[in-house]
This record gives structure tokens, C-alpha cells and sequence, in this order.
């Protein structure tokens, strides 16, 4: 009988055990997993640093687990919300695309859960406020953003007597031209600035910034590439710029320069005096070329807007929730964290030197100070600055202004107006085929 | 006569001669043999329903819709086609660079082809190790044998450019020059002819020998040989040739999107990189299908990448049928045996 009840109680000690056992098993199955899809490539510092932060938060918090996945892009976005294998979260690096997403409601809308938290959207500087929407429907928000300045090597301005960064466009020529070497056959050894469009970052919408170009007629959609002088100006400056070093020799040129998110690149290996670049290249050389003597400022502007000066374009990674999801308030909470804490926000932007994108985390004290790092903080605070028009027809509208130039600066430099005038009409007529619709940036 | 046993009828009706017995046994055995074929076929037929058929029909249903991927298809009539026709700026452009490429690139297959089969046919020695050499570029993966073109054709750095400028002359900017961007795609398209190659010769040595011979009788030298003997027999294979060639060239797509992405560099850090830079230099490898891929993946028009695909189907279905209709006069034919 003694063997019995102890037997029982064993038993019941065991039962109990189990279900203590039970019950922390189920507290932690409650922890919710998301995956969460980046651009960031892997292997580089960004996606490292991206992992690294999203791992603290993991730590901070028992109720959400996030794995990060790099390398991804709008195509597989579009193709895994179509398939229905959409991450929980998803980011782009293509803000030109909100239209699509915000539009047919793949990504969706965050206005609820902004008002339930009792978020502000004026948090957000106005371009990334402008690039998070379309129609009135708000299904991204910014995560960290990019701004565009020149870099500038000063041993090699030391060397050609130049003794600060050019501020206008007639400043900027005369640069290149003292800064540029050629060998004794004509062939470029170092060139001042390489303009081509396509080169790295130089696409049209970075530089129009800098002429005060109008993308769009007064209060519509159509083009006014054909009738706005900023346009004119930029493509016959440039043109004029390109055959000053003579278009072959360019090209040759450029074909022998490193790729551009390599240690090769051309402005770290001291090829180039100067570049338009994207402030994450800070960070770039600092783990590259951490000797290298240059220094950063806003990119020179039309000597007829000289109040331009200080400005620059701006556009960034975007984020947000697929549709048909089923942890959409956990991965809100998550979009939250990553694009309105301060905390988070300052150690991004200090690790990947992106450029924070709350007013708040603009003035935290976390964000490193950095002089080469701080002209960027500037130019993305300054109120001329500003981004490329969302359009129905998404990344094909500045995609169809490069093509056109592309072929412009190789060209003869005859008949831009009627050039410009077909490309106008042509603009128009993709927006048309794509649905229609888009907007002036305000 | 005994009549058979109800049970063994069954629900037949009762033959009336031996001869109408055995029908509904052979229509059981053709029964059986049409469904045994049926069940050896219906791999095929359900891949082609699938990966064909549907896809095919659907091509044409959404060439009449606006369909950005995301949201459903919506029906806006030959407003694609309009736009494919009368608005698109670059369609001219890829339409002119594909019909360059056919038009240099596949004689260009064929005669190489031919001329290394030939070659091949004729040696004595070695003939191993060279059907090896010319054949193993067809085993290079296209996307490595392009970036490895790229790379020996660099204007500043590429090995053929500094052997050029040691004998004093200005190598051209391949892949980075309008002009030569698409001569030098066909050069990668000739240096792996290996597949075109390898069934020339097995068509060269299935020459009948005692057609030379006879040739040879008549006095007739090795172009007249190679003219009224070698040139007949072999006419199919020069038919399936040009026809697959073609085929090909309407869709060439893999190096020239590879080609434009390495040699244009980066232009954004987004990996949509190479769409920006598809076609460079300045649109000149911009091929029909690059245009294709780039208004369904990138610009997510699928209705009109629908629209331009099936252009691309009856172009080819035509082009195809013009080459067959006009190989009659010219395609030696065996007389049936």
C-alpha cells in the first residue's frame, strides 16, 4: 500500500512537472516569428549592420522574433506577393514604385495603424512623406533616406591650386577642366568629374535638382521636360562637358574604372577629383580608403539660382506590409520600431551613414558627429531639396528620361528641342498606357 | 448454328456471323491501345497544356487587359496594341536591333558552322581534339561566356585592346560603342557555334561517297563538289539550321541583358541596376525581348508585355513559315523510298 501512494504521488509530481514543462513551452510559442525582406546586399556592411540592430530588438522584446533576408529587389517583391509567399514585412529601395504598391494595395495601408498610435506624419521630413504615398494612401514609410552631394579629393585640388569645392555650375566647369590629367596621347588619367549619365549615380533626376527643373506642368501630369529652361540647361551643359573631353575618350576612360560598390571604386582609388555620390559612400571609405584626404559638399547649382545652393535630391528606402498577411499588428509594431525609434533610427544611420528620417532622430544626440557625414544632414534639411515625381508608369518615367539621355550625350548635340519635344509627348503617352495618374512633387 | 449463352454475350447484342463476333473484340483492343498511348503521351500533354496551352491563351487574354501584376487583369480593348504600334519609342529600336542581328549573326552561324564542319570532314589527324575545341564555347554557360567577353573586350583594360595597342592601333569600344556593341555580341554568338557545328559534320560525313566519286569521273573540282554534291545533300540541315538560328535570334535575350548590365557599371545601388542600363550603350542592345522583360518585370506592364509577346509569336510563326515555303526551291528533297 506504501509502494502505492508513493507511486501516486510520483505520479502526480511528474503530471505536474509535465504541465509546468507545458505551460513555459506555450509562452514561448506565443513569441510570434516574421521575416522581414531587405535590399541591403549580403556580405557588405549594411546588411550587417541592418542584422545587428534587428537582432536587439529581438532581444528587447519576447513577443516577435524578425529574420532578415537581403539581396532583394522589386521584382521579387512583386513576383512573392503575387505567389502569396510574401515576407511579413518588406522594404524597397525603389521609392519610385509606391504608386504600384500603394495603388493596387499589395502594400497595405498604414493610415489606421499611424492614427491608433497616435503617429504624426509631419515626423517625416516632406520628400519622404511625398515618396511613402500615392493617392492618398499612405502604405510605406521611410527607412532612412539618401541624399546626394559632391565629394571632392582635396590632395588633388590642393595640387591644381583650387582652394574650396565649386558652388555654381560655371565654378564646376572651370574645376574640371584644371583638375583633369591626360597623358601625352589625349588619353584621361584622371578626370575632374565624369558626367555621362549612367555612370555610378549619375542619373538625370540627381542632377536636375541643381537647375531647378520642373518634372511637371502647373496642376496635371504632363511632361514639361520640353518647355521648363532648368531641362535645357542641364542637357546642353552636360553635352557641352562630355565633348569637351571628347565622348570616346570618356567612355575608355570609364571602362577602365573599379565597380562602383567595390574597393575599386573610382573616386577611393583617386581617379576621379570629383563625384556625385550618395552620402552612404562616407561609410564606404571609412571602410576602404580611411586615409583618403577628400571632403564632402552640397553639389554646385545654376548660376542663375545661386539660393539653390545647399539642396540636393533625395529619395530612400521605403517599408511595409504585404497584403494577406497574418501577423500584420505584430509587423506593424515592428515598422514602428524601425522607422520612428530614435534610438534605432541614430545607430542605423551612424553604422550605414544613411540619413535618419524622423525629426527626432535628426536631433539625436546618438548620431556620431562626422563633418564629411553632416553636409548631408544638411542638404537633406534644406527646403529646396527634393525628389522625382511618382508617376503611374513608376521607375519607366526617370528610366525613360535616361534612356533619352544616354543617347543625347553621344549624340551630335543638334535639334534638342524637337528632341525634347518628342520625349515630352512620349512621357505622356507611357503615363497614359500605365493607367494614368501621379503628381507633382509639393 | 448454337446460339452463345446469354451470360457469355453479356450486354452485347448477339453476333449473327464470326465475323461481326470479333468486332467488339477489336474495338476493345483499340480501346486498350489508345488509352496505353494516351497514358504514354499524357506527360506531354499535361506539360504542354500547362507550360504552353494555358500560358498561350493567357498571353492573349492579357495582351487586351492593363495588368500591373499586382491587382486583377482589367479589359481595355487593343489599347496595348495601339500604344505597341503608334507610341512606343523603343519598339522600332528593339525591332531594328533583332532583325540586325538576324540578318548578320545567323549567315554568320551557318557559314562557320559549316566551314569548321568541313574542316573537321577533311582531317586526318587529331580530328578528336579539334571536334573538342570547336565544340566545348557551346558548353559555357551563356551568362559566364558573356562576362568573360566583356571582360576580353574592355576598351582600356581588355587583353584584346592592349595586344591592339602594342601594334600601334586604337582597339574600338566593343560593348561600350553603339557601333560595335552588337558586332560583338555576334562574335560571342559565333565562338559558340558548337551545337550548328556538330550536326553540319555529322551531315558532311553522311555524304555518300560514291557521289564524289561519280563527281570526281565527271572531272568536277573541289568547288564544283562542294557545289552540286556536298551543298544538295546537305540542304536540310542548312534548312533546320537557318529555321532554329532564327528561331533564336527572335529571342535573344541572356548576353545582351548581361553584356549591357557589366559594361554599363552601376547607376543605382537598387539590384534593379541593369534596368536602367538595359540596352547600353544608347538602345543598342536593346533586343525585342530585353524591351519585353523589361515592360513585365520591371515597369510591371504585363498587359502590354502580353501584347508585345504575342507580336513577337506571329512574327516568328511568319518568318518561320516564309523560310519553309521558300526552302522549297532550293532544299534537296530524297525521293521516297
Amino acid at each position: 500500500m506504501k509502494r502505492v501512494a508513493t507511486v501516486s504521488v510520483l505520479l502526480v509530481a511528474s503530471l505536474a512537472l509535465a504541465a509546468c514543462g507545458g505551460s513555459s513551452k506555450s509562452s514561448s510559442s506565443k513569441r510570434v516569428n516574421l521575416t522581414l525582406w531587405a535590399g541591403w546586399s549580403a556580405g557588405t556592411h549594411e546588411l550587417k549592420a541592418f542584422k545587428s540592430l534587428v537582432d536587439e530588438y529581438n532581444a528587447k522584446q519576447k513577443k516577435i522574433h524578425v529574420k532578415v533576408v537581403g539581396d532583394i529587389n522589386d521584382t521579387k517583391i512583386v513576383a512573392a506577393i503575387r505567389s502569396g509567399t510574401a515576407p511579413d514585412i518588406v522594404s524597397s529601395f525603389n521609392s519610385y514604385n509606391v504608386g504600384n504598391y500603394c495603388g493596387t494595395g499589395a502594400w497595405i495601408d498604414l493610415s489606421p495603424y499611424l492614427k491608433k498610435d497616435h503617429i504624426d506624419v509631419n515626423e517625416f521630413p516632406p520628400a519622404t512623406r511625398y515618396y511613402t504615398q500615392y493617392g492618398g494612401k499612405r502604405c510605406a514609410l521611410p527607412l532612412l533616406a539618401d541624399t546626394y552631394g559632391l565629394y571632392y579629393n582635396k590632395t588633388l585640388f590642393a595640387n591644381a591650386g583650387i582652394k574650396r569645392p565649386p558652388k555654381t555650375i560655371s565654378e564646376l566647369t572651370a574645376d574640371v577642366k584644371k583638375l583633369t590629367q591626360r597623358s601625352s596621347d589625349g588619353t584621361i588619367q584622371v578626370a575632374g568629374l565624369d558626367p555621362l549619365i549612367g555612370f555610378y549615380e549619375n542619373v538625370p533626376e540627381r542632377w536636375s535638382t541643381s537647375f531647378n527643373v520642373k518634372w511637371l506642368k502647373p496642376g496635371g501630369t504632363s511632361s514639361d521636360i520640353a518647355d521648363d529652361p532648368g531641362w535645357r540647361k542641364l542637357f546642353e551643359w552636360q553635352k557641352s562637358l562630355v565633348d569637351w573631353y571628347g565622348y570616346g575618350k570618356l567612355v575608355r576612360f570609364q571602362s577602365g574604372l573599379g565597380d562602383e560598390f567595390s574597393a575599386s571604386q573610382a573616386f577611393e582609388k583617386g581617379k576621379l577629383a570629383m563625384n556625385l555620390d550618395g552620402e552612404w559612400r562616407v561609410a564606404f571609405i571609412a571602410d576602404e580608403v580611411p586615409h583618403l584626404n577628400y571632403g564632402t559638399a552640397p553639389m554646385p547649382v545654376d548660376d542663375a539660382h545661386p539660393e539653390l545652393y545647399g539642396s540636393g535630391y533625395i529619395n530612400g528606402t521605403i517599408i511595409g506590409i504585404p497584403k494577406g498577411k497574418k501577423h500584420n499588428d505584430e509587423a506593424w509594431q515592428v515598422v514602428k520600431y524601425l522607422t520612428t525609434d530614435p534610438h534605432f533610427l541614430a545607430q542605423f544611420s551612424n553604422k550605414i551613414r544613411n540619413v535618419p528620417t524622423t525629426k527626432a532622430a535628426l536631433r539625436s544626440s546618438e548620431i556620431q558627429p562626422d563633418p564629411h557625414f553632416s553636409t548631408f544632414l544638411k542638404i537633406f534639411s534644406n527646403p529646396h531639396s527634393t525628389t522625382s515625381p511618382i508617376m503611374a508608369s513608376g521607375v519607366a518615367y526617370t528610366n525613360f528620361v535616361q534612356s533619352f539621355f544616354t543617347k543625347w550625350q553621344g549624340s551630335n548635340g543638334q535639334g534638342l528641342e524637337g528632341k525634347l519635344r518628342s520625349l515630352a509627348k512620349e512621357l505622356d503617352a507611357q503615363v497614359k498606357q500605365a493607367g494614368g495618374g501621379g503628381s507633382a512633387v509639393p | 448454328m448454337r446460339l452463345r449463352p446469354a451470360a457469355d454475350a453479356g450486354a452485347v447484342s448477339v453476333p449473327a456471323s464470326p465475323a461481326l463476333a470479333r468486332r467488339p473484340g477489336k474495338r476493345r483492343a483499340a480501346w486498350r491501345r489508345r488509352r496505353l498511348v494516351l497514358l504514354l503521351m499524357s506527360p506531354w500533354i499535361v506539360g504542354f497544356t500547362v507550360f504552353f496551352g494555358y500560358p498561350l491563351v493567357m498571353s492573349v487574354y492579357l495582351s487586351f487587359t492593363h495588368y500591373d501584376l499586382l491587382s486583377s487583369p482589367r479589359w481595355i480593348g487593343t489599347a496595348n496594341y495601339r500604344y505597341l504600334f503608334h507610341d512606343d519609342p523603343q519598339v522600332w529600336t528593339a525591332v531594328k536591333n533583332t532583325l540586325w542581328y538576324i540578318a548578320v549573326a545567323v549567315p554568320l552561324q551557318v557559314l562557320f558552322a559549316f566551314g569548321i564542319a568541313l574542316m573537321l570532314a577533311r582531317a586526318r589527324r587529331g580530328v578528336g581534339i579539334f571536334r573538342t575545341i570547336f565544340y566545348l564555347p557551346a558548353l559555357a554557360p551563356p551568362v559566364a561566356a558573356t562576362l568573360g567577353f566583356v571582360y576580353i573586350l574592355n576598351p582600356a583594360t581588355g587583353p584584346v585592346n592592349v595586344l591592339l595597342g602594342h601594334l600601334g592601333v586604337q582597339g574600338p569600344l566593343w560593348f561600350h560603342d553603339p557601333h560595335w556593341s552588337k558586332p560583338a555580341l555576334v562574335a560571342l554568338t559565333v565562338w559558340g557555334v558548337g551545337n550548328t557545328m556538330v550536326i553540319f559534320l555529322a551531315a558532311v560525313l553522311d555524304v555518300p561517297r560514291h557521289l564524289y566519286e561519280s563527281a570526281e569521273l565527271d572531272g568536277a573540282g573541289v568547288f564544283s563538289r562542294l557545289r552540286w554534291v556536298t551543298l544538295p545533300s546537305i540542304s536540310p540541315v542548312i534548312l533546320f539550321a537557318v529555321v532554329f538560328n532564327v528561331i533564336q535570334g527572335l529571342q535573344y535575350f541572356t548576353q545582351a541583358y548581361v553584356a549591357a548590365g557589366v559594361a554599363a557599371g552601376q547607376a543605382s545601388q537598387a539590384a534593379d541596376v541593369t534596368a536602367v542600363n538595359l540596352g547600353y550603350p544608347q538602345d543598342s542592345t536593346l533586343f525585342y525581348p530585353v524591351l519585353l522583360y523589361q515592360h513585365g518585370f520591371t515597369d510591371f506592364q504585363m498587359g502590354y508585355a502580353s501584347a508585345m509577346s504575342v507580336l513577337l509569336l506571329v512574327v516568328s510563326f511568319a518568318i518561320t513559315l516564309v523560310i519553309v515555303l521558300n526552302s522549297r526551291r532550293w532544299v534537296y528533297q530524297a525521293a521516297p523510298r
